[in-house]
C-alpha cells in the first residue's frame, strides 16, 4: 500500500517536474519540424493569405536550381578542406603539445583562442588582414615578389580562404579533443609496445596512439564535417555570397528569410536536416558516446 | 623525466612548429590591437610594421563607441545571454533529475524526444518558428531572440547522465525527512554537480553571445542587437572604410569573452570541448 502511495507519488512530481521541457520540445521542436514538412509541399509565403498545395513542385525545382547546386558544391568543398586540415592538423599540434610539460598551458591558450572569440568580430578583421591594398598578407606576399590576391573577391579563392578562417577557427576546438584523447591512453602500452621492440617514435604512433585515438578521431571528424556543413557566419560578413560564394545555409537564409520563398526553403531546410542528422546518426552508430564526456 | 641528449633535438623542432603556428593563430589578434592604436595614414600605408610608428591614442576607440552603439550591444548581450541562461536552467534541471531518478508516465517518450532534438540545429527550426513570431508581432523583441533557446537539450541530457550517479540511498533519506522533490533537487542533488554546472554556463553564454543566424532573423533594430550582429552592423555601415575604428569595435566586442576565457580557463575549455559543438 505503502509502495503504491510512492510510487503515484513519483509518478505525479516526475510529470511535473518535466512539464515544462515537454511542452518546450513539443513547441520548438517537435510543432515546428511538423510544420517544415508541411510547408515544403505549399508556396506560403511571408505576408501571403494564399496557400496553396502544390505537391512535390517545391522538390523538383531544387533539381533545376543553379543557385541551389553551387551552394551544394561550395559547401562540400569547404567541407572538404576544412575536416582534413582541422581534423590532421588539430591531432598533429595536439601530438606536440602533449609531450610539453612546462610550455604546455602556453600553447593551450593561444591555440584555442580563436574558439573563443566572436567570429563575427574575427572575420572583419580577417577581411582587413585579406585586403588587396592595406592586407599585410598581400604586403608580405608582393614583399617576397608574388603578384597580389583578391582573397575575397576572387571566384577561385574565395571557398578556400572562407575555408583557411574555418581551419584557423576549428584546429584548437580539435586539438584539446585529441588532448584529452591522447591523455587516456594508458602508459603501460607504451611500455608494452617497447618490450615489443617498438621503439621509434614514429612506429609508437602507429602501433598505439593512433589505433588508441580511434573513437576520438571518428567523433571529431564528424564534429568536424557537421561544423563544415554549418558554415554561414564568415560567408555572411565576408562575401554575402556574391561572386558564387553562397553556402547552403547561406542559400537557405536568403530563400527563406530574404525573398520569403518559405515554401521552397522549407524544402532546401530539409535537404540540410538531413545531411546533419544522417552525420549524427552515423556517428552515433559506431561509437560509444560516453569516451568524451569523461 | 630525465632528458638525454638525443630528445632536445625533437624539442627544439616540435617548438618551432608549434610557435611557427602559435604565430598564424595570433596573428589577426595582434593585427587588430595594433590596428586600433595606429594612426590612419599608416593604416592606409599598408604598415607590415607589427608595432604603430606613432601611437595615435585611444581616437579610433573614441571614434568607435561614438558611431556605434558598441555599449548597448554588449549590454544586449549579457541580458539576452542570461535571460536565455536562467530559463535554460530552470527548466531542464528538474526534467534531467525526473529523468534520472523518478518513473513516470511520458519518461521515454521525453527521453527520446530529447535525444532526437540534440541533433537538430536552430537552423532547422528557425523557419516556422520565425513564421510564429512575425505572426504574433514579436520580432524585434528580447523575447523573440531568446525563445528557441529557452529549451536546452544538451543540458538535459548532460545533467540527466550527471544525476544518474547520484546515490538513491540520499534521496530516499531526503523524503524520509520530509522534503519535497524540488527541494531535494535544488538543495541536495544540483549542489554536487557544481562543475557540470558550470561547464554548461559557459558552453550556454559563450555560443549566445557569438551567435549571429538567428539574431539576423528576428532583429532589424540596431538597439536590440547582439554583439555579433552589432558587429555586421558596424561593418556594413563603414563598408571597410575606417580600419581603425572597426579593429577598435572588434577589439571591444571580442575582449569580454577572451578576458573570461584567460581567467576561467580550465572550465572555459572544459565547457567548450564536452558538446563537440
Amino acid at each position: 500500500m505503502l509502495a503504491l502511495r510512492t510510487s503515484t507519488r513519483q509518478s505525479l512530481a516526475g510529470l511535473l517536474l518535466s512539464l515544462p521541457s515537454g511542452a518546450l520540445l513539443v513547441s520548438l521542436y517537435v510543432a515546428p519540424m511538423l510544420c517544415l514538412l508541411l510547408l515544403a509541399f505549399t508556396n506560403y509565403e511571408m505576408g501571403n493569405v494564399d496557400i496553396e498545395w502544390i505537391g512535390f513542385s517545391n522538390f523538383s525545382r531544387v533539381l533545376n536550381d543553379v543557385v541551389f547546386k553551387r551552394s551544394l558544391w561550395n559547401t562540400l568543398l569547404y567541407v572538404l578542406i576544412v575536416v582534413p586540415l582541422s581534423v590532421g592538423g588539430g591531432m598533429f599540434i595536439a601530438l606536440l603539445i602533449h609531450a610539453r610539460r612546462r610550455t604546455r598551458s602556453f600553447y593551450e591558450v593561444v591555440y584555442f583562442l580563436p574558439v573563443t572569440s566572436t567570429l563575427i568580430a574575427m572575420a572583419t578583421v580577417w577581411q582587413f588582414l585579406l585586403h588587396p591594398k592595406l592586407g599585410p598578407i598581400n604586403s608580405m606576399l608582393s614583399w617576397v615578389g608574388m603578384s597580389s590576391q583578391n582573397f575575397l573577391g576572387d571566384p577561385t579563392l574565395m571557398i578556400a580562404t572562407l575555408a583557411g578562417i574555418g581551419v584557423w577557427q576549428l584546429i584548437g576546438f580539435n586539438m584539446i579533443l585529441f588532448l584529452t584523447g591522447l591523455s587516456n591512453i594508458p602508459k603501460e602500452l607504451y611500455e608494452a609496445a617497447a618490450i615489443d621492440g617498438v621503439n621509434h617514435p614514429v612506429d609508437r604512433f602507429f602501433s598505439v596512439t593512433l589505433p588508441m585515438l580511434g573513437p576520438t578521431t571518428l567523433f571529431v571528424l564528424v564534429t568536424s564535417t557537421i561544423t563544415g556543413f554549418k558554415v554561414f557566419d564568415t560567408v555572411a560578413v565576408l562575401t554575402q555570397g556574391r561572386n558564387q560564394s553562397e553556402v547552403l545555409l547561406y542559400d537557405i537564409y536568403l530563400e527563406g528569410f530574404t525573398y520569403s520563398n518559405m515554401g521552397y526553403a522549407s524544402v532546401l531546410t530539409l535537404i540540410f536536416l538531413l545531411i546533419i542528422v544522417g552525420l549524427s546518426a552515423w556517428q552515433s552508430m559506431h561509437m560509444d558516446k560516453k569516451v568524451h564526456y569523461g | 623525466m630525465k632528458r638525454r641528449p638525443h630528445d632536445v633535438l625533437p624539442s627544439v623542432a616540435a617548438h618551432s612548429v608549434l610557435l611557427l603556428g602559435a604565430l598564424v593563430m595570433l596573428l589577426p589578434f595582434v593585427w587588430m590591437l595594433v590596428t586600433s592604436i595606429r594612426p590612419p595614414h599608416e593604416i592606409f600605408e599598408g604598415s607590415l610594421l607589427p608595432w604603430p610608428q606613432e601611437f595615435y591614442g585611444w581616437g579610433h576607440y573614441e571614434a568607435a563607441l561614438l558611431n556605434v552603439p558598441l555599449i548597448r550591444f554588449m549590454v544586449n548581450g549579457v541580458l539576452i545571454c542570461s535571460g536565455i541562461l536562467i530559463v535554460q536552467i530552470l527548466v531542464a534541471v528538474p526534467a534531467a533529475y525526473a529523468l534520472a531518478k523518478l518513473h513516470f508516465f511520458g519518461k521515454d517518450a521525453l527521453w527520446i524526444g530529447t535525444l532526437a532534438a540534440l541533433s537538430v540545429p536552430i537552423q532547422v527550426t528557425a523557419l516556422p518558428i520565425y513564421i510564429a513570431l512575425a505572426t504574433a508581432g514579436w520580432l524585434n523583441t528580447y523575447f523573440a531572440i531568446m525563445l528557441p533557446f529557452f529549451l536546452s537539450v544538451f543540458a538535459i541530457f548532460l545533467l540527466r547522465q550527471a544525476f544518474k550517479t547520484f546515490p538513491d540511498e540520499i534521496i530516499h533519506a531526503a523524503r524520509l525527512d520530509g522534503m519535497g522533490e524540488f527541494e531535494i533537487i535544488w538543495r541536495i542533488v544540483l549542489p554536487s554537480y557544481q562543475s557540470t554546472l558550470t561547464a554548461f554556463c559557459i558552453f550556454s553564454v559563450v555560443a549566445h553571445w557569438n551567435d549571429l543566424y538567428w539574431p539576423m532573423i528576428v532583429i532589424s533594430e540596431t538597439k536590440l542587437a547582439p554583439p555579433p550582429l552589432g558587429m555586421m552592423f558596424f561593418a556594413n555601415a563603414e563598408s571597410g572604410s575606417d580600419y581603425g575604428a572597426l579593429m577598435a569595435g572588434a577589439t571591444l566586442l571580442t575582449m569580454p569573452l577572451v578576458l573570461i576565457f584567460l581567467v576561467t580557463r580550465k572550465h572555459f575549455i572544459e565547457g567548450l570541448t564536452m558538446s563537440g559543438k
